[in-house]
């Protein structure tokens, strides 16, 4: 700016592009506030003039209503509709969060089996990924619903597990440990898994120093001593209650719903054939000549794969992997087709319409689903950051 | 940048504008030429299109009626099916000029939605269907029971109140729609299913074997089905209205589809009133005076409908109890013209 002005001190501020260009962001600045303002204005005057409930303060009145997953404490009585907005958020979280898992663990197997030297290998991941790529989601959730409830007995039935559980088609019931003074044993078990995720990064970085330390077992150590110690400071102690046969269904101990199981596996599996794709492409996008020298060096082609290649395909990868994340987080809305209390479920379903506050509800939500996905790419987008450096 | 500063600027303009104060509802369906109206899309006997794609029920003949009076031509409606969860931005966003689907009269619709009920034009209340399997005699042995429930219906929310109310502890398991909610139950993921009591014997139709359910005995809730309209045209909301009362009044008077034309000649200062041959009833409403003569010629009468749609010759054989006149034992009861 400084050096433009002394360089060129007869042209008038107004001319210069800086201030300029300064001028113009100011300005669709304010003309984008100034329409979200009217907007803002004019649907609450056509509310008002239609007689339609408006303003936030559904958030506190009571829900009245049941929802089969809570994890958190809620009850139709007491609860209010804020509440069940968290119920349905948190049951979201929890369905994509295991999802995103398991995706990724089932499409990076298929996606390396797909490039298998053993053909019928090779062939089978093939025909897994065209033909879960091409049914839509929805059938495939109703699918794994049906396939999940009809494979289970009735609760007559039930199929005892070891240790004091139940398998029925009303879902997995067992055992629930109740921990006694559980918050320090959380905390530390938190604070284990930092220090876990810690190491593997510094071991990482550290290369062939860091390669002293036996990885598995520092990381196990990690993970399991701070509880322990904690729990013994403490003095906590562990209980279960142990679910037991009712009348018609099963009370007490931790309950796995069928909902939940049909849409974790319809969600992971159909993004798993897409993570695939996006692996294999990742693996097709390093040179030959990569693999060719690691053999010369004597790798056997495991390592090869581990040491070599997979490393330097995460680049090509990662950013198609952040999108079947999105996509995944985003398509377990799908969840009410196979009463799976998800947030769309609860808050835009139920809460919408006993409140009639649609514009309220439907905002929350899409705030909600775009907060988690610039989460989820701001992750992703630190971690391609992370392994890029590498590249030679 | 500069076009897209005047496009904001439009854009501006045409928000600030605001949408026109909403001309009268019966000039628009009048210009348009048919009626829309926003009805059930998969409850035998209320509102469904049958295997040739016509639409049938109590519902679709209310629609009907109503777009007799206006058109004298029954024909004249659309039909628009939506969901328990849509149903009412349907009508707030004026997709349809009316709602007649099942629909429960409640405070808060009625205060919060920005729409108003007409009338109950039927009597119904919540009811329980389980396995004949089960032996259960009453409702308040389903302690503990896993019950499958259509969301975004007052019956989700009288189910947890039931329940509370009786001390008994629920596991519910929510559905969007009535399919999906009824196929689970028939898996066998739930003990029981609870809809409006009307709607059960329909449903049970649908299980895969129907003889093996049962309907429980108790009636949890009340279930006044109304015709809503959006809020803020009377004149509207008085002819939907009175097409309802229009019909009762008729079979009060024993005025029917078959000798209507006889009814026309009574010396009957009452049925005269009603049938437009004396006083100036129907041009008062915005119609015309022979109406009712309309509504009952081409649809019927409330007691021919029901008949037709849900009575004892139907699938549902539901017996006219409540939904009886008020002169037999029923609470239907419609103001008097004059
Ligand atoms: N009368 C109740 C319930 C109405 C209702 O929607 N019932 C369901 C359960 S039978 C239904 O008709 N579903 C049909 C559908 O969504 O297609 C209300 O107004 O909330």
């Amino acid at each position: 700016m400084s050096r433009a002005g002394s360089a060129a001190p007869t042209v008038p501020l107004w001319r210069r592009p800086r201030v300029r260009s300064l001028l113009w962001q100011v300005l669709l600045c304010l003309a984008v506030a100034a329409l979200a303002w009217f907007a803002i204005v004019n649907v609450t005057e056509n509310l008002a003039r239609a007689k339609i409930a408006s303003g936030f303060g559904f958030w506190n009145v009571t829900a009245g209503f049941d929802i089969s997953q809570t994890l958190i404490a809620y009850s139709a009585q007491a609860s209010t509709y804020g509440r069940a907005f968290w119920v349905g958020l948190l049951n979201t979280l929890l369905v994509a969060g295991l999802g995103i898992v398991l995706a990724t663990a089932l499409g990076f197997t298929v996606g390396i089996a797909r490039l298998s030297q053993n053909y019928l290998v090779a062939k089978l991941a093939g025909w897994f990924v065209e033909l879960i790529r091409n049914i839509p989601l929805l059938l495939q959730l109703l699918f794994w619903y049906n396939a999940v409830l009809k494979a289970l007995p009735d609760i007559r039935g039930s199929i005892a597990v070891p240790g004091g559980g139940f398998l029925n088609n009303r879902g997995l019931f067992l055992p629930d440990p109740q921990v006694t003074a559980g918050g320090p044993v959380l905390a530390a078990l938190l604070g284990g898994l930092a220090a876990a995720v810690a190491f593997g990064l510094v071991r990482e970085r550290l290369g062939a120093l860091g390669r002293g330390a036996p990885r598995v077992v520092v990381t196990l150590l990690l993970i399991v001593t701070p509880p322990l110690v904690a729990a013994l400071v403490a003095g906590s102690t562990v209980s279960f209650t142990v679910p037991e046969m009712g009348r018609f269904n099963i009370r007490g101990g931790l309950e796995v719903l069928p909902e939940f199981v049909a849409l974790l596996l319809g969600l992971s599996i159909y993004t798993a054939a897409f993570i695939a794709e996006a692996v294999r492409a990742g693996l097709m996008a390093v040179p030959k000549g990569q693999t060719e020298a690691a053999h010369a060096l004597g790798l056997r082609r495991g390592a090869t794969l581990r040491l070599v290649i997979v490393p330097q395909a995460m680049r090509v990868i990662v950013p198609p992997l952040t999108n079947q994340y999105l996509n995944l987080t985003k398509n377990s809305s799908l969840a009410v087709a196979i009463g799976y209390p998800d947030l769309v479920q609860i808050f835009t379903g139920t809460v919408l319409n006993n409140t009639g506050q649609a514009i309220e509800v439907v905002v929350i939500t899409m705030a909600v689903y775009l907060t988690i996905s610039l989460a989820t790419s701001a992750l992703m987008n630190g971690y391609n950051a992370w392994i890029t450096p590498t590249e030679r | 940048m500069k076009r897209v500063f005047v496009a904001i600027l439009a854009a501006c303009a045409a928000l600030t504008t605001g949408a026109p104060a909403s001309a009268a509802t019966l000039d628009t369906v009048k210009a348009r030429g048919s009626l829309n109206c926003g009805t059930n899309g998969q409850l035998p006997g209320f509102a469904m299109p049958d295997a040739q794609g016509v639409w049938t029920g109590f519902d679709v003949e209310l629609c009907r009626a109503v777009a007799a009076a206006i058109f004298n031509d029954p024909s004249k409606v659309k039909f628009v099916a939506l969901t328990a969860k849509d149903r009412f931005t349907a009508l707030q966003a004026g997709d349809v000029d009316v709602l007649i689907r099942n629909t429960t009269w409640t405070l808060s619709r009625d205060t919060q939605l920005g729409l108003n009920a007409t009338s109950t034009y039927y009597y119904d209340g919540q009811g329980f269907i389980v396995r004949k399997s089960l032996k259960l005699n009453s409702a308040l042995e389903l302690n503990d029971a896993a019950v499958c429930v259509q969301q975004g219906t007052t019956t989700e929310l009288n189910l947890s109140d039931y329940f509370r109310a009786n001390k008994m502890r629920l596991k519910s398991v929510t559905f969007a729609t009535l399919d999906e909610a009824l196929k689970a139950y028939d898996t066998g993921r739930c003990d029981a299913y609870t809809t409006d009591a009307s709607q059960l014997y329909s449903v049970r139709l649908k299980l895969a074997r129907p003889d093996e359910h049962v309907v429980l005995p108790e009636i949890i809730s009340k279930e006044p089905f109304a015709a809503f309209v959006r809020h803020g045209d009377d004149q509207w909301f008085d002819i939907v209205r009175w097409v309802v009362f229009a019909m009762l009044n008729a079979e009060e008077f024993g005025i029917t589809k078959a000798n209507i034309d006889e009814q026309a000649k009574s010396d009957n200062p009452e049925i005269k009133r009603l049938l437009g041959t004396e006083g100036n009833f129907g041009e008062a409403l915005g119609l015309t005076k022979d109406w009712v003569v309309r509504i009952v010629k081409l649809v019927g009468n409330y007691g021919e409908v029901f008949e037709r749609t849900i009575g004892q010759n139907t699938p549902l054989k539901i017996s006219r109890g409540q939904n009886a006149l008020w002169t037999k034992g029923g609470l239907h009861y419609a103001p008097p013209v004059r």
